[in-house]
């Protein structure tokens, strides 16, 4: 099996394996990732922001790539060896590209949906600019509805091509989803004649950032306020395993469950996202694994309901 | 007069046609080729002849052919690049409008050497017209027994197809150009992996430029080691240019290559000189994509010896010196021309064909071209100047193919060589606007 050093930690990896997947086994200092999702097919290579610097290629041939590689999409080779963190070149490129992808981005954080589990925000916090130096108009859309419960919020997109690939692989029609080119290539209203699909919610769940919003959760409250659990429930479709996001005794939003990456660990069903909404339809399992650091952790083990008055002398 | 090994009989008026590119010496490579060699000696004759891709990066065509995965049992394609929208280039037109037989000549013969039973010549959109020559020429050369099965009773059997492309300079990327015949957006391929292992339909491909493909004819029929005789070091053979901007005689040329630079100005052979008694300001050798050389830069080599019309020679000391020979597309400014205007219009260009599919090139051609219409138009700042350095240098190197390092170059080059242009649009806006876009003699003296 080929070893591969990055930022001085060397693992062991199969074949095969990208340097990105080689750095969340070793699981720090891992290079953020915006488009590339390892449940989807050909995801990656897009967005750069995995950018890094190989300084030996191999053991058989120890030259340095002339230039950085995306990380997500660059298999490793025995005994390669790669900066991450510890280059300023990539330190750098990667501010680069956060600022590119922030140059059209409406920054309009406190009424987006997405905002507290947003990666694109995230990233901005470890990478971005206080003040934007672009001075132009930024592009704009018109939000779509594509179908009943998702809606399409264009100006957010950073156009990974995540939810065309869901289109294109958990949902049996070809459907293709970009229009145009270059800065004005967007998101194509063959997804709205997609959204009939059982699985086309998980578009909404792979969307880095606010760009495809699950409208029977619009505006109803900050991610933050809302108390993850784990719950499933006997499903046809699909897994069933879900993450349940209360307030009070209300469901007011089902999602897939995420991983440490943020990436959905099982697909669910349309039926399970948008149908089942009563604590009755599930069996709870508990609180759901967030992050320590992120917003949403805070309140994170109180029950997500009042217990009957005799259970909480019980448990004191 | 230098040697014409493709543009030897284009003046002939029957030239386009089966009977008249026969009785100029068309088709001898063919019989030569399949009758007499076999496909791995005339790779072997095109590794000899040192021969470069015309498409723009130089690499030796030979070299490319050796890579074709031929492990499997899979189809293999070749496919013409006959793309051509690199803006300032425009000699694969005039060869295959004038004379499509040595393209399809040339096809045969390479399919022949790769071992493909299918090829495909991917035309641009816009050139319509020169599809349909093509697409006669096809029809005359499978009526000849040249296409089709059992080609002149050799057992060898080919196909050949045109195909347009809808407009996109971005699928003359050859990974897009595969994506592109496959039906699908054309966005380039994240590599690897190459063409030559999984190329058009995941089979091994070869893609090469048409002046590239039509080259493999003369190397055939005259042998590669007289072909190597042309030229100088690693630049070997004859190579179309694309001449235009302020010249006497715009055009297309072929030329040996290792002429001076100055010859191919000043010479009558040539571009034929400056008009109206102007002197040189500057010239961008290969194509719209390669960094620009000021006078004092294009004549003469850092070693002070003269710069020649070779891959070596115009990229000789890297940027910061040279540039690059590309495609072929020579652009000259005369003393009066406006870089600025001129590197607008380029970043204008990179903007409107990005594909969109990485973040460095989508958003940062865009943002190139507007700051440099501020600039251009009296608005721009003095930050602007160093905010454009910043955006070129975080776009080139950082994205999934060429085109952003295509976009990034020029504008890095034009503020390398040509910063007090940009500073004097800065500070005396109305000046540079009131004598649309001709230089004030004050600006002049400026010049380095
Ligand atoms: C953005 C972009 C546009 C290109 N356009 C063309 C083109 O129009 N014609 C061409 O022959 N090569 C073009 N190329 C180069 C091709 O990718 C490829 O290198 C070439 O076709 C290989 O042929 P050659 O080896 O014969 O030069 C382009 C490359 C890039 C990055
Ligand atoms: S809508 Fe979301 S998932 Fe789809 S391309 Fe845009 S950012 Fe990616
Ligand atoms: S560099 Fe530009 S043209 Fe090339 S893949 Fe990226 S966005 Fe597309
Ligand atoms: S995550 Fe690697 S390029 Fe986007």
């Amino acid at each position: 099996m080929p070893k591969v050093t990055i930022d001085d930690i060397t693992i062991e990896v199969p074949a095969g394996t990208t340097i990105l997947e080689a750095a969340r086994q070793i699981g720090v200092n891992v290079p953020p990732a915006m488009c590339y999702y390892s449940k989807l097919k050909g995801s990656g290579g897009k967005c750069r922001v995995c950018l890094v610097k190989v300084t030996k290629g191999s053991d058989r041939d120890p030259r340095p790539m002339p230039k950085l590689v995306a990380s997500c999409r660059t298999a490793v080779m025995d005994g390669m060896e790669v900066r991450n963190v510890t280059s300023p070149e990539v330190i750098e490129a990667r501010r680069g590209v956060v600022e590119f992808l922030l140059v059209n981005h409406p920054l309009d954080c406190p009424i987006c949906d997405q905002a507290g589990e947003c990666h694109l925000q995230d990233l901005s916090y470890d990478h971005g600019l206080s003040k934007s130096r672009y001075e132009f108009e930024r592009r704009t859309f018109e939000r779509i509805d594509i179908g009943d419960k998702i809606q399409l919020h264009m100006n957010r997109c950073i156009l990974c091509y995540r939810c065309t690939q869901v289109a294109e692989q958990l949902t049996p029609e070809r459907v293709h989803g970009v229009l145009y080119r270059g800065e004005v290539s967007e998101i194509s209203t063959f997804i709205e004649q997609a959204v009939d699909n059982e699985m086309s919610g998980n578009m909404i769940d792979v969307c880095p950032v606010g760009a495809l919003t699950d409208k029977t959760f619009r505006f109803k409250s900050r991610v933050w306020f809302t108390k993850p659990m784990y719950a499933h429930r006997d499903c046809p479709t699909c897994s069933g395993k879900v993450t349940l996001w209360y307030q009070g005794a209300e469901v007011l939003r089902v999602t897939s469950r995420k991983d440490k990456w943020g990436e959905s660990e099982g697909f669910i069903c349309n039926t399970c996202r948008f149908d089942k909404k009563q604590t009755i339809d599930w069996t709870i399992e508990g609180p759901a694994d967030v992050d320590r650091h992120s917003v949403i952790s805070q309140n994170h083990y109180e029950l997500p309901y009042e217990l009957p008055v005799n259970q909480k002398k019980l448990s004191n | 007069m230098g040697r014409k090994l493709l543009l030897e009989h284009i003046d002939k008026p029957d030239i386009n046609t089966m009977e008249g590119y026969i009785r100029h010496g068309g088709y001898r490579s063919l019989e030569k080729a399949l009758k007499t060699m076999t496909p791995d000696a005339v790779t072997e004759e095109v590794k000899k002849s040192g021969l470069r891709g015309r498409g723009g990066a130089g690499f030796p065509t030979g070299m490319k052919w050796s890579f074709l995965d031929k492990s499997t049992d899979k189809p293999r394609y070749l496919l013409c690049n006959a793309d051509e929208s690199e803006p300032g280039t425009f000699k694969d037109r005039l060869l295959m409008e004038k004379i499509p037989h040595l393209l399809i000549e040339g096809m045969i013969v390479s399919s022949y050497a790769l071992g493909c039973r299918t090829s495909y010549i991917y035309i641009r959109g816009e050139y319509m017209f020169i599809l349909r020559i093509l697409e006669k020429a096809i029809a005359e050369a499978y009526a000849k027994g040249f296409l089709g099965n059992n080609i002149l009773g050799t057992g060898y059997s080919l196909d050949l197809h045109v195909h347009p492309g809808a407009g996109a300079y971005i699928c003359g990327e050859e990974t897009a150009l595969i994506e592109s015949l496959e039906g699908k957006r054309g966005n380039p391929r994240i590599k690897p992996p190459f063409p030559a292992i999984a190329g058009l339909y995941n089979c091994p491909t070869i893609v090469n430029n048409v002046e590239s493909i039509a080259a493999v004819v003369p190397i055939v029929n005259d042998g590669g080691e007289e072909y190597a005789k042309i030229g100088i070091g690693k630049s070997t053979g004859t190579k179309l240019i694309s001449a235009s901007g302020n010249i006497n005689k715009p055009g297309v040329y072929e030329i040996e290559m290792g002429i001076s630079v100055e010859e191919f100005i000043y010479s009558d052979e040539y571009c034929g000189g400056i008009p109206n008694g102007l002197d040189i300001k500057a010239c961008v050798p290969g194509g719209s994509s390669v960094p620009i050389l000021p006078k004092q830069l294009l004549f003469k080599q850092s070693d002070g010896s003269p710069r020649l019309m070779t891959y070596e020679s115009l990229s000789e000391g890297g940027f910061a010196t040279g540039s690059m020979l590309g495609s072929g597309g020579f652009i000259v400014f005369d003393e009066k021309a406006c870089i600025v205007r001129n590197t607008w219009n380029f970043a204008r260009f990179y903007h409107h064909e990005s594909c969109g599919q990485c973040s460095p090139c989508r958003e940062g051609t865009g943002w190139m071209e507007r700051v440099l219409h501020n600039i251009e138009y009296g608005h721009g700042k003095m930050e602007d100047i160093d905010l454009l350095w910043d955006i070129q240098r975080k776009i080139e190197g950082n994205t999934i193919c060429p085109l952003g390092d295509a976009a990034a170059w020029p504008v890095a080059a034009a503020i390398r060589h040509f910063r007090h242009e940009f500073e004097y649009h800065v500070k005396y806006p109305h000046r540079v606007f009131d004598a649309d876009h001709v230089y004030q003699p004050e600006m002049k003296m400026q010049t380095v």
